[in-house]
């Protein structure tokens, strides 16, 4: 019953959307209040429906209710609680309900926090937000119905790709479609002022929170993606520019350059018309990543396997979406006008050459993610872009774009003093110079050069906290009272670039430092790797929850004396009758020996795989310093109250 | 350097070059990379009639013949095959945790001179039912070369 309680709930969802979705553009049109403010209350009960859908199917999981289709193909009674319910959003319908869930919770969002806009701009923002409801609510009961019941229904269901049971992936979705979908919201303030011909720095406040609020999710949620790929598929690696990968990465490159555009937009009203582009842009590559994960068109580990027919679907709401967003803004755009014009060294020409360079170096992915599929659609011929592609490419054309990051900041508007700016870095400089010394010590030229970008990037950001503060020039007294009046904001962009420069030294660390070794080991052997002896003790067999498992023994030795033991272990999940691989990993923080172990073989022995990875941890550590700088932005006064533009001279922010 | 006294109409067509110019190093590039880092996909029956040089890398896809593994130490051998012809495949490293023989793989690598094929990379699909695209397009050409 509760299946069909949830079923219903999504269809008068979709009732409300298609209201939403146009009366209050009626009303705004013709100023009739009534029909404005309808918009607030549709966006509202909008959310409350599909959370009651959403608990539904909830429900359903974890009551193991195996007569709704949903479940019995995804979970398994078996499964521990939090699997059962993470199970949710493991799979294609369930995930599609969490993204409209979230959807309508950024509608609610701004009918309920939205109170100082225009009333007919908030109306037109919910309307437009209310199109993309549409299109997805129909997408879900048209093609994907969470709630379709199976009968008989059968004694237990047939798990959960053993995979995914894992604590990191649990929570990867939520974030990133936190991410994913919040940039719907920039995508509908830019569509709405599109149609008003309208934007001003009222407008381009009012975008900051919202983006900067779906980017700290974006981050965090790859972050959490990457993380879970690095210690679950155990393969040693990060990253691997899977187009799965990319999906992401896309809108977050796209999402970081609309960040900084719009702080130019704001404080300068410069880069207008380019900000409201990059707001649809973004959002359409959120739409992209989910067709080209949802559609089946890709090989990829995080692939959902579905019939094309949910492809043309997307398809087509990507091309409604995108398409008539840019034809608006073709139409529109002069009337918004390009803003207040600015010299090339300026603080506005340092976040213009920041764009450039992320938008890009997206580009750049995208043409490399999209390029197998154009090719396969033309049959000519099936081919795959991998790693080396993206490195060549990818990594050159961001290089400028970190050399500038530490400069930017200490421009000023409209008119800047490069000498000058680079003169006061002169801390970070040698810092730089003195982390390329070290690398080039150890004969890495590459090395040499991500050191030097990141040591520059965080000294950097530290330099320039220090000239906000005149640190080292004015009395103690003079300095605390500035760090205490300092905006929350300028915190938060000085910490979001420190997390770059750690990300920055933890790739570079982990990339040409990395050591790695394969062999095969019987109970007794010992193997070096990175100044660490590891003895082979053997291997036991473990029984889990819902699985059974061989787990080695690997003692860590240094000079001889025991230093830790690693538990790799090789799981078998016999409900879905599946292998996977349990990484066993030491982390030092500074480093981290990895090891997994293969199968078994009487001869040979078995075979075990070795990792020493330097400051790899820092990647995620950077990345969580990215997402916290922007949480501590989010929380500025000045973006919170969206008052506006105060007269007075305030402390340039980035 | 830009000079000070710069117009404001002269500042836009200073932006506009240095776009153009960033877009087009961007694309040039791009192509050049994709050129040298493409990888082809071709199935055993391909190999078999010799549309690869050794050495070129590509990407082999196909089932791995019941039957034809083969270990010795952190080393495996196996067949990849399409139904009408074969592939022996050599890797050293840790097996995808779905490889099994009868299932469908992809394999990254170049053929060495005696026309086995060195894998550097082993791919399988993380679903029990689902056969990789290539593997599945392997069979289907290596189908349609029978029927034909």
């Amino acid at each position: 019953m509760t299946a069909e309680l949830g079923h219903f709930a999504l269809a008068l969802a979709l009732g409300l959307a298609l209201l939403q979705a146009t009366l209050p553009l009626y009303g705004a049109a013709r100023a009739r209040p009534a029909l404005m403010e309808l918009a607030r209350h549709t966006a509202i009960g909008q959310f409350i429906l599909v959370a009651i859908a959403f608990g539904a199917l909830a429900r359903a999981y974890v009551m193991s209710d195996f007569s709704v289709a949903a479940v019995a193909q995804n979970s398994h009674s078996l499964k521990p609680l939090l699997y059962r319910m993470t199970g949710v959003w493991g799979n294609h319908e369930g995930s599609l309900l969490l993204w409209l869930l979230i959807l309508t919770l950024f509608g609610a969002m701004v009918a309920m926090f939205g109170g100082s806009l225009r009333k007919a701009f908030q109306a037109r923002v919910l309307a437009v937000q209310a199109m993309i409801g549409t299109g997805f609510l129909a997408f879900t009961l048209l093609t994907s119905n969470p709630f379709a019941r199976v009968w008989p229904p059968p004694l237990d269901g047939a798990g959960l790709n053993p995979l995914l049971q894992d604590p990191g992936l649990a929570f990867h979705p939520p974030l990133l479609y936190f991410g994913y979908v919040g940039l719907s919201v920039a995508f509908s303030f830019a569509v709405a002022a599109l149609i008003e011909g309208r934007v001003d720095r009222a407008w381009a406040r009012w975008v900051r929170p919202w983006t900067l609020a779906a980017w700290a999710g974006l981050t965090a949620g790859i972050a959490l993606g990457s993380w879970w790929a690095y210690y679950e598929l155990g393969w040693g690696g990060f990253w691997f520019w899977d187009p799965v990968e990319n999906a992401s990465f896309m809108p977050w490159l796209a999402a970081t350059a609309l960040l900084h555009s719009a702080i130019a937009a704001e404080r300068r009203e410069a880069l207008r018309s380019w900000t409201v582009l990059l707001a649809i842009v973004a959002f359409s590559l959120s739409l992209l990543g989910a067709f080209l994960v949802r559609s089946g068109v890709l090989t990829s580990v995080h692939a959902f396997a579905t019939d094309p027919e949910r492809g043309v679907f997307i398809l087509l709401l990507l091309g409604i979406a995108t398409g008539g967003a840019l034809a608006l803004y073709a139409w529109r755009a002069p009337a918004v006008g390009t803003g207040v014009p600015f010299r090339p060294v300026s603080r506005e020409g340092a976040l213009l050459l920041n764009n450039l360079v992320l938008v890009t170096a997206c580009a750049t992915v995208l043409l490399g993610t999209l390029y197998p599929l154009f090719l396969d659609a033309l049959d000519a011929g099936k081919v795959s872009v991998g790693p080396p592609y993206f490195a060549a490419t990818f990594v050159p054309l961001v290089a400028p774009a970190l050399v500038a990051m530490a400069v930017g900041p200490m421009l000023a508007w409209k008119r800047g003093d490069l000498a000058g700016a680079l003169g006061r870095l002169w801390l970070a400089a040698l810092g730089a110079a003195l982390a390329a010394g070290a690398a080039l010590a150890y004969g890495e030229t590459l090395a040499a050069l991500g050191l030097a970008a990141a040591a520059w990037i965080g000294l950097g950001a530290l330099v320039e906290w220090g000239e906000r503060l005149r640190l080292g020039r004015a009395p103690v007294e003079e300095v605390r009272r500035r760090a205490r009046s300092m905006p929350r904001g300028a915190w938060g962009a000085g910490l979001a670039h420190l997390g770059v420069a750690v990300v920055v030294a933890g790739i570079t660390a982990s990339q040409c430092f990395q050591s790695e070794l394969i062999l095969a080991m019987k109970p007794g052997d010992s193997a070096r790797i990175a100044g660490y002896e590891i003895r082979f003790d053997g291997v036991s067999r473990i029984q889990g929850p819902n699985y059974r498992a061989d787990r080695a023994t690997l003692s860590v030795l240094d000079d001889g004396a025991p230093l830790a033991v690693l538990g790799p272990e090789r799981r078998f999940y016999p409900v879905e009758r599946q292998h996977t691989t349990e990484a066993a990993i030491r982390t030092t923080f500074l480093a981290d020996l990895y090891a997994v172990i293969g199968e078994d073989d009487a001869q040979a022995g078995r075979t075990v795989r070795l990792y020493h990875n330097p400051l790899v941890p820092w990647i995620w550590i950077g990345a969580i310093v990215m997402a916290l700088g922007a949480l501590l932005s989010l929380s500025d006064r000045r973006l919170r109250l969206a008052v506006p533009a105060r007269r007075r001279r305030q402390p340039a922010t980035a | 350097m830009v000079p000070p006294t710069m117009r404001p109409k002269r500042r836009r067509l200073f932006l506009l070059v240095s776009a153009l110019a960033l877009l087009g190093g961007a694309a040039a590039l791009a192509l050049t990379a994709l050129d040298d880092t493409m990888r082809f996909f071709h199935s055993p029956s391909e190999v078999a009639a010799g549309a690869v040089p050794p050495g070129r890398e590509f990407r082999l896809g196909g089932l791995v013949e019941a039957g034809s593994l083969t270990r010795s130490g952190a080393s495996v051998s196996f067949r990849v095959v399409d139904g009408a012809h074969g592939v022996t495949v050599h890797y050293t490293g840790l097996l995808p945790d779905l490889f099994r023989e009868g299932q469908g793989i992809v394999a990254m690598g170049a053929l060495d001179g005696g026309r086995a094929f060195r894998a550097t990379q082993i791919l399988a699909k993380h679903d029990e039912t689902y056969m990789p695209p290539e593997a599945a397009e392997a069979l289907r050409r290596a189908g349609k070369a029978d029927g034909s």
